[in-house]
C-alpha cells in the first residue's frame, strides 16, 4: 500500500475510485483466505442453492424426467392438496412423530438424570452402551426390528404369549406399523438425546443446588426452579432436531413394509411418498411440489414447537 | 434406605442398557440359526451352529467384499475431503481477518437451515446432467465441505491455535498453506478425529441418496446391498440376517475405538449450537 495522500479536499469522483481500488486491493491481499473458504460456498451454490431454486421452477412443470417439460401452472400443488394419499402421508408422519418423540425425549431425560446421580459408577460405559444404537445403520435396525414385530412368530408376540396375551398382527395394521416405526426411532435416539441432556445437567453449576438446599428447597422444587429452566435451551434444541428428523423419516418404513407403506399404507411417510412419486412413478415436477409442501410443513411445525417450548417456560 | 434407592437407580439404568443392547444380541443369535429356527416358536434365544453356513450363502449371493470396498472407499474419501476442506475453512475463519468475514460466516450458518429434502429431486436431475448417476462422485463431491464441520473446527481453532505461534511461523517464512498444514493441523487433531468419525459413520450408514444414485449392483454400498438382499431373499431370512450382521460389525468395532471421546463431543457440539 502506498503513502496516504494528504489532500484535504478531494474531488468526489477521485475519492470513489480510490475507495473502490482500496477495496479490491484489500480483497486481493486476502486472496488466500478467500480461496481457503471458497470450496464450501461453491459447493453450496451448485448443490444447495441452485437445486432449491430449480425445484421451485420444476414444481410448476409437468415432467417425467425424460421428455420435454411442459408448464403446468399450479396444478401440481392443486393435485397435492387434493390427493388423499398425500394427506395420509402427512397424517402418518405426524402420528409417528408424536408416538416417537414424546416417549423418546422423556426417556432420555430420565436416563440423563439417572446417569447424573453422583454415585453412579461406570458412567462412560453406560453412555457408550446407550449411544450404540445411534451409530447403527437404519437399514440394519429395520431388518432386526422386522423380526421383532413380525406378524405371527415375532419376538414381541412371544413375549405377549408369556403373559397369556394373544399375538398381534403388527404389520397388518396401520397403528401396528406406526408403533413399530416409532419404537425404532425411540430405540435409536434415546441414547443420543440422553447424552446431550447429561452434558446439559453437568453444566449447571452445583452452587445453585447447594444454595437452594440451604434455603430449604425440596428436591422437586429445585428440579422445577433450577434444573428445568437451565435445561430449556437444550430441550429446545432436541425438540427442533427431532422435529426436522421426524418429518424426514424414510428408511424405517421403506425397509420394514416397502415402497407402498404396507397394510393400508400405514407406513407411508411424506418422504416415502415423495420417493415413490418421483423415483418409482417418474413424476419429477409433482415431486418438487411435494418437496415444497413438506418444507412448509416442517417450517410451520418447527415454529409451533419452538413457541410451545418457549411458552411453557415463560410462566 | 438410601442404599435401596441407589439399587433401584442402577436397576433402571441396567434395564435401559439391556433394551439398547438386546437387538444386537438378537441379531447375532439369529445369524447363527437357520431360517425355520428364526421363525420357530418359542424363539431360540441362544446361539446356534449355522453362522458360517449363513455367511457363505451371503458371499454366494452378493459380492460382499466388493460392496464393503465400495462403502469403505466412499466413506473414506468423503471423510478425508471433509476433514481437509472443513479444517482449512474453519481455521481460516478462526485465525484470520478479511473483509466480509462476518457476513460470510453468518451466511454459512444460515445454509444449515436450508432444507435438504427440497433438493432431492433437482439434485438428482443435476447429477443426471453431469453424468454422475451411478457414480461415486455423486455421493462424495456434494458433501465434501459442510457448514457443521467448518463451524465445529472454527470453535476449536479459536481456543486452541495460539496466534503467537502463527506469528512466529510467519517470521520463520511459512506461507499461508504451511501455517495451516504444518503448524495448525496437528493442533486441531482432537477436533478432526471427532469430525472424521462423525463423517465416516454418516457416509457408511447413508441410504436414501445412494439408493437413488446407484443403479448398478457392482457399485452398491453396503446399505443399498443389504436393503436389496432384504427385498429379494424373503424366504432365506437367515441369509439376510447374516448379511446384516456383517454390515453392522465393522462400524461397531470402529465406534468402540473412538466412542469415549465421540460421545462427549456429540454432546458438546449440541450444547454449543
Amino acid at each position: 500500500m502506498g503513502e496516504p495522500l494528504r489532500q484535504p479536499l478531494e474531488p468526489r469522483q477521485v475519492h470513489a475510485v480510490s475507495a473502490k481500488r482500496k477495496w479490491s486491493s484489500a480483497i486481493w491481499k486476502h486472496r488466500k483466505e478467500y480461496l481457503a473458504i471458497s470450496p464450501f460456498y461453491i459447493l453450496f451454490a451448485v448443490f444447495g442453492l441452485f437445486p432449491i431454486l430449480f425445484s421451485m421452477y420444476l414444481s410448476f412443470q409437468k415432467w417425467d424426467g425424460i421428455s420435454e417439460m411442459t408448464f403446468n401452472g399450479i396444478n401440481n400443488y392443486r393435485f397435492m392438496l387434493t390427493d388423499p394419499e398425500f394427506w395420509k402421508a402427512v397424517r402418518n408422519t405426524l402420528l409417528i412423530w408424536i408416538y416417537s418423540t414424546i416417549p423418546m425425549l422423556f426417556s432420555a431425560l430420565v436416563v440423563a438424570f439417572l446417569l447424573n446421580a453422583s454415585f453412579v459408577k461406570f458412567r462412560t460405559f453406560f453412555r457408550i452402551g446407550y449411544f450404540l444404537p445411534n451409530v447403527t445403520s437404519l437399514v440394519a435396525v429395520s431388518i432386526v426390528f422386522s423380526t421383532i414385530f413380525s406378524n405371527n412368530y415375532g419376538l414381541l408376540n412371544y413375549i405377549f404369549s408369556l403373559f397369556g396375551l394373544n399375538p398381534v398382527e403388527w404389520l397388518n395394521h396401520t397403528w401396528g406399523i406406526q408403533l413399530a416405526v416409532s419404537f425404532m426411532v425411540i430405540w435409536r435416539w434415546v441414547g443420543y438425546n440422553a447424552v446431550i441432556y447429561l452434558a446439559g445437567l453437568q453444566s449447571i453449576p452445583s452452587v445453585l443446588y447447594e444454595a437452594a438446599k440451604i434455603d430449604g428447597a425440596s428436591g422437586v422444587q429445585s428440579f422445577f426452579r433450577i434444573t428445568l429452566p437451565n435445561l430449556r435451551p437444550i430441550i429446545l434444541f432436541t425438540v427442533i432436531t427431532s422435529t426436522i428428523g421426524g418429518m424426514q423419516i424414510f428408511t424405517e418404513p421403506q425397509v420394514l413394509v416397502g415402497n407402498d407403506g404396507g397394510a393400508n399404507g400405514g407406513g407411508l411417510t411424506i418422504v416415502l411418498y415423495l420417493y415413490r412419486e418421483v423415483f418409482i412413478n417418474n413424476y419429477f415436477g409433482y415431486g418438487s411440489a411435494v418437496g415444497w409442501g413438506m418444507f412448509v410443513l416442517i417450517a410451520l411445525f418447527s415454529i409451533f414447537n419452538w413457541k410451545m417450548v418457549q411458552g411453557s417456560g415463560a410462566k | 434406605m438410601i442404599r435401596s434407592k441407589n439399587l433401584l437407580l442402577y436397576l433402571g439404568l441396567i434395564l435401559g442398557l439391556i433394551v439398547s443392547v438386546f437387538p444386537f444380541y438378537w441379531l447375532a443369535v439369529m445369524a447363527t440359526r437357520t431360517t425355520p429356527e428364526i421363525y420357530s416358536f418359542p424363539p431360540k434365544l441362544w446361539f446356534g451352529s449355522h453362522l458360517f453356513d449363513n455367511i457363505s450363502r451371503v458371499f454366494d449371493s452378493i459380492d460382499f467384499f466388493r460392496t464393503l470396498l465400495n462403502t469403505l472407499f466412499v466413506a473414506a474419501a468423503s471423510t478425508v475431503l471433509v476433514l481437509f476442506f472443513d479444517s482449512l475453512a474453519g481455521y481460516t475463519f478462526a485465525k484470520f481477518s478479511f473483509p466480509g468475514k462476518k457476513w460470510l460466516f453468518v451466511l454459512l450458518l444460515a445454509t444449515m437451515m436450508a432444507p435438504a429434502q427440497l433438493s432431492l429431486v433437482p439434485s438428482f436431475v443435476i447429477m443426471a446432467k453431469f453424468g454422475w448417476v451411478g457414480s461415486f462422485k455423486a455421493l462424495i463431491i456434494p458433501g465434501m465441505a459442510n457448514a457443521f464441520g467448518i463451524f465445529w473446527i472454527r470453535q476449536y481453532a479459536e481456543e486452541s491455535v495460539p496466534s503467537e505461534l502463527l506469528d512466529a511461523g510467519k517470521i520463520d517464512g511459512c506461507g499461508f498453506f504451511r501455517l495451516y498444514w504444518n503448524i495448525s493441523l496437528p493442533i486441531l487433531r482432537p477436533a478432526l478425529s471427532f469430525l472424521g468419525a462423525f463423517t465416516f459413520i454418516g457416509a457408511w450408514n447413508d441410504y436414501l441418496w445412494p439408493l437413488i444414485i446407484l443403479n448398478d449392483e457392482r457399485k452398491f454400498t453396503i446399505q443399498v446391498a443389504l436393503a436389496s438382499l432384504n427385498g429379494i431373499y424373503t424366504t432365506d431370512y437367515a441369509l439376510v440376517i447374516a448379511g446384516t450382521l456383517l454390515a453392522v460389525i465393522p462400524l461397531i468395532v470402529m465406534f468402540l475405538f473412538v466412542s469415549k471421546q465421540f460421545v462427549s463431543d456429540i454432546a458438546a457440539g449440541a450444547i454449543k449450537s
